[in-house]
C-alpha cells in the first residue's frame, strides 16, 4: 500500500496547503475547474476544499462519461436491449442512468431485457464467444482512457471471426469538451463564469499526452496542469495553477510525471485511429452538441457498429426543464443552486446527469458536500446575527 | 437403516456425481432419502432424529428474541466459508446483537434443479460443523426444489431464537450524544473475499471472509459492561456506513468518526482501491459495531480486545447531537466529509 499511502500523507498535504495560502494573492480570487470526475471524487472524498483558502475555489467540470451521455442514447440502448435477439453488455454505473419517462437499463432488465453488467470489454467478448446464438452488443462509453480497450476488443473480435459481437460507440474526447466550455458565451463573452485554469485528467493524458492541451492553453490563455487522482496530486496541481496565475503564465504543466509524457501512448493512439474516426458533432448531456467531441467506428467496420447493424435511432429527448445540469457542468451554477437538488433529485432518484454517477458534481456534493453547505449557512447565519 | 431395521431406499444416493432433481422436492421417497442422507447426517441432533415436522423445546424464563434471514450469496463458496456457514453465523449474530444467548435455529433450503449433490452435502456439512462449534443446534428445517433457472443454485433461509439476559434492553434508538462507537475488528474482509471469486471479477488475494458467530464475544461484553451498552449491530450489507447511518436515524443523533482509527487490512484497502470501492460500504460477516455509554467504553473495549474475535477492536468515534443525523468522518488527509448510505449496489467505477 505504500505506493498509495505516500500520495495520501496528511502532513505533506498540510505543507502544500500552507504554500497555497502563502502563494495565493489575498486581493484576487482563483477559480479552477477540475475537468474529470475522478478529481471531483478525490476532492470530495478527502475533504480537500477544507484545506484551501477561501479565495481558491474549485469548479466541478463535465468530466464524467456517465454524466454526459445524453438521454436519447440511453433510450436507444434500452430499445436495443429490448430486442429479443440482443444481449447488451454494460458497465454497472450505466444501469441507473435515467432515460426519458423515468426508465433506465435496470428497469429494462427487470422487464425482461437481456442486459449483463460487465467489468471490461473482454467480458463482453467472452459472452459473445460462449453464446454464439446471441447478438452481443458492448455499450462503450468513456473518454480517451477507455477507448483503447474497446479498440482492442474489436481487434480480438475480428481476429476470432466473432460475427455476433458489436459496439454501441459513445466514446467522447476531452480537449473538445474543454474547448466547448471555454467557447460558451457565459465564459467567453459574458464573463459570468470565471475560470482561471484547468486541472487536466492524468489517465486521459497517459493515452493522449499533454500536447493536445497546448492549443487552447495558448488560444484561451488558460493554464492547464495535468494531474493524478491521489489527493496529494490534486493539491499540488492547485499550487502549480496558483503560481501560473500569479506569474501571468498559461502553460501546460505536467504534475503526473510518473506516467504522463508529452505525446502519450502512441501505440494505443494508433489502435484507436485504426478503428475510430471523429464524429462531426455529438450531443453531450448538459453541454449540447459538441463539434468533433466524440468517436464512431470507421465505415469499414460497419458490421461491428451496433448503430448501423441494428439501424439504431437516437430519439430526441429532453432533460427535466428544471434540471440545472448544463449550467453545473459548465461551472455556471453550483449543485445546491438547483431546485431539484436534494428534493426530487438524489443519488437514489437521479433526475439529471450530474446526480447519476458517484463522480458527478451533484452526487459528489450530495455525498460529501452537504455538510459543508450546512456549515456555510450556519456561519452566514451567525454573521448576520 | 430406518427404525424398522429395513433398508428404506432402493438405490444409494450418488452424492459424488448426482444432481438434485425435481423428485427430491416432491415429497416422496427421493425427498426422504435426500433429507436423511444429507441434512440429517450433517446436522445430526436429537430433535432432527425424532423425525417430526416441527421440534418441541423448553422455553427458558425471561425475554426471548427471534429473528429470520435469507441467504442468496453469489458465489456460494468463497474463501473462508460458504452460504451454509454464513446462514448459521448470520442468524446467530442477529440474535446476539440483542445481547442475547442464541438457543435454536431452523433452516429452509430452496434448491435449483440440477444442483450437484456433492455441493449440497458440503454446504450441509459446513452448517453442521458451524452449528456444533457454536453450540446452537438446527432443530427443524424444510427442503424445496425449484425448476432450473428459478433459483441460483441454492438459497437458504434460517430463523433463530434466543434468550436476552435479565436487565439487558438494547434498542436501536438508544444512542446518545457522547456515546463511544466501537468496532470489533477490521472492516471489508467478507465483501472483498466474495468479490474476489465473483464471475468476471476474479482476482488473487489472501483475504478470507471474516464470517464468524459473535455470541461468545457478545457474552464477554455483556459480562464486563452490559449495563453500559446502548446497542449493537453487525455491519453486513452496506458496511459500517449503512450501519452508522441506520443507528443515527433511529436514535436521532449524528456520529463523528475518525478514518485513521478504523481497522482496515492493507490487502482489503488495496482491493477496494483497485475496484474503486469505499471499504466503509463493503460487507462484513463477523464484526459488530457497539455504541457504549461514555463511562463504560474502556471496560467494554478491554473485554472485546481480550476475546479472539475482538482482538483488533478499536474506538472509532463518538455520537454527537445533530438534527441532520449526519455521519461525519475526519479523513486521514486532514479534511472532513460525510459518510453516506450507499445508493444502489456498489459497483466498480468505469475509469
Amino acid at each position: 500500500m505504500k505506493y498509495i499511502d505516500e500520495y495520501r500523507d496528511g502532513r505533506l498535504a498540510m505543507d502544500i496547503a500552507r504554500q497555497i495560502v502563502a502563494t495565493a494573492d489575498l486581493v484576487r480570487s482563483y477559480h479552477f475547474m477540475e475537468f474529470c470526475g475522478g478529481h471531483t471524487h478525490a476532492i470530495s472524498r478527502y475533504g480537500l476544499e477544507d484545506l484551501l483558502p477561501p479565495n481558491v475555489r474549485m469548479i466541478h467540470g463535465p468530466g464524467c462519461p456517465v454524466c454526459v451521455l445524453p438521454i436519447g442514447r440511453i433510450d436507444a440502448a434500452i430499445a436495443l436491449a429490448m430486442r429479443p435477439e440482443v444481449t447488451l453488455c454494460t458497465y454497472g454505473d450505466l444501469m441507473r442512468v435515467p432515460g426519458s419517462d423515468g426508465s433506465n437499463l435496470l428497469k429494462a432488465k427487470a422487464a425482461g431485457a437481456d442486459i449483463r453488467m460487465v467489468y471490461s470489454t473482454l467480458d463482453a467478448l467472452r459472452i459473445a464467444e460462449a453464446e454464439p446464438n446471441r447478438d452481443v452488443v458492448f455499450f462503450a462509453i468513456g473518454f480517451e482512457t477507455t477507448t483503447p480497450p474497446t479498440a482492442l476488443a474489436l481487434k480480438a473480435a475480428i481476429a476470432k471471426g466473432l460475427g455476433n459481437f458489436s459496439i454501441f460507440c459513445n466514446h467522447v474526447l476531452t480537449p473538445a469538451a474543454i474547448q466547448n466550455i471555454l467557447e460558451s458565451p457565459d465564459v467567453r463573452k459574458l464573463g459570468t463564469i470565471k475560470i482561471d485554469g484547468f486541472i487536466g485528467p492524468a489517465h486521459v493524458s497517459t493515452v493522449i499526452g499533454t500536447e493536445p492541451y497546448e492549443f487552447f492553453a495558448e488560444e484561451f490563455q488558460k493554464p492547464v496542469v495535468v494531474a493524478g487522482f491521489e489527493p496529494l496530486d490534486v493539491i499540488q496541481a492547485i499550487l502549480m495553477l496558483v503560481r501560473q496565475v500569479n506569474d501571468g503564465r498559461h502553460e501546460v504543466e505536467n504534475q503526473y510525471i510518473r506516467a504522463v509524457t508529452v505525446f502519450g501512448n502512441e501505440k494505443a493512439q494508433a489502435e484507436v485511429a485504426n478503428f475510430f474516426e471523429l464524429r462531426e458533432s455529438f450531443e453531450w448531456r448538459g453541454l449540447g452538441e459538441v463539434p468533433y467531441g466524440a468517436l464512431r467506428l470507421r465505415p469499414q467496420y460497419a458490421t461491428y457498429d451496433a448503430e448501423k447493424r441494428f439501424s439504431m435511432v437516437t430519439p430526441a429527448a429532453k432533460d427535466n426543464p428544471a434540471c440545472e445540469c448544463g449550467a453545473i457542468l459548465r461551472g455556471a451554477r453550483n449543485p445546491a443552486d438547483c431546485k431539484l437538488f436534494g428534493t426530487v433529485c438524489t443519488p437514489d432518484t437521479p433526475m439529471g446527469s450530474c446526480m447519476v454517477s458517484s463522480e458527478g458534481a451533484c452526487a459528489a456534493h450530495w455525498t460529501y458536500g452537504r455538510l459543508r453547505e450546512k456549515a456555510r449557512q450556519a456561519d452566514a447565519g451567525r454573521a448576520v446575527a | 437403516m430406518n427404525k424398522m431395521g429395513v433398508k428404506a431406499y432402493t438405490w444409494k444416493l450418488d452424492i459424488a456425481n448426482g444432481r438434485v432433481d425435481l423428485s427430491h422436492g416432491a415429497g416422496g421417497r427421493a425427498m426422504g432419502q435426500l433429507i436423511e442422507d444429507i441434512f440429517h447426517k450433517a446436522l445430526d441432533n436429537d430433535w432432527l432424529r425424532a423425525g417430526n415436522d416441527q421440534s418441541t423445546f423448553a422455553v427458558p424464563s425471561g425475554r426471548m428474541v427471534m429473528t429470520t434471514d435469507g441467504y442468496v450469496v453469489s458465489p456460494l463458496f468463497f474463501p473462508g466459508g460458504n452460504i451454509g456457514t454464513l446462514a448459521v453465523h448470520g442468524t446467530i449474530n442477529d440474535i446476539a446483537m440483542a445481547g442475547a444467548v442464541p438457543l435454536y435455529l431452523s433452516a429452509c433450503f430452496i434448491i435449483e434443479e440440477g444442483f450437484p449433490l456433492a455441493d449440497l452435502e458440503c454446504i450441509a456439512q459446513s452448517m453442521g460443523d458451524a452449528s456444533r462449534e457454536t453450540g446452537v443446534p438446527i432443530i427443524t428445517g424444510d427442503t424445496k426444489v425449484v425448476e432450473r433457472g428459478k433459483a441460483d443454485g441454492v438459497f437458504i433461509s434460517t430463523a433463530g431464537v434466543g434468550r436476552v439476559p435479565d436487565g439487558l434492553d438494547l434498542r436501536a434508538d438508544a444512542a446518545q450524544p457522547g456515546d463511544a462507537v466501537i468496532i470489533s475488528g477490521s472492516i471489508g474482509d467478507h465483501g472483498v473475499a466474495v468479490m474476489s471469486k465473483r464471475e468476471n471479477l476474479e482476482f488473487d488475494t489472501a483475504i478470507i471472509s471474516d464470517s464468524a458467530a459473535l455470541h461468545g464475544l457478545v457474552a464477554a461484553m455483556v459480562a464486563a459492561g452490559g449495563k453500559h451498552i446502548r446497542l449493537m449491530r453487525d455491519p453486513t450489507r452496506g458496511g459500517i456506513a449503512a450501519t452508522l447511518n441506520e443507528i443515527a436515524n433511529q436514535s436521532k443523533i449524528g456520529f463523528h468518526i475518525d478514518e485513521e482509527a478504523i481497522p482496515l487490512k492493507p490487502e482489503v484497502a488495496a482491493a477496494c482501491e483497485f475496484l474503486g470501492l469505499d471499504p466503509l460500504n463493503v460487507a462484513n460477516e463477523g464484526k459488530l459495531v457497539a455504541v457504549v455509554a461514555p463511562d463504560g467504553a474502556d471496560v467494554v473495549l478491554a473485554a472485546m480486545q481480550a476475546h479472539p474475535l475482538g482482538a483488533e477492536a478499536m474506538l472509532i468515534g463518538h455520537a454527537v447531537a445533530d438534527e441532520n443525523c449526519f455521519v461525519q468522518m475526519a479523513t486521514s488527509f486532514g479534511g472532513g466529509r460525510i459518510v453516506d448510505w450507499l445508493s444502489g449496489e456498489q459497483l466498480p467505477r468505469i475509469c
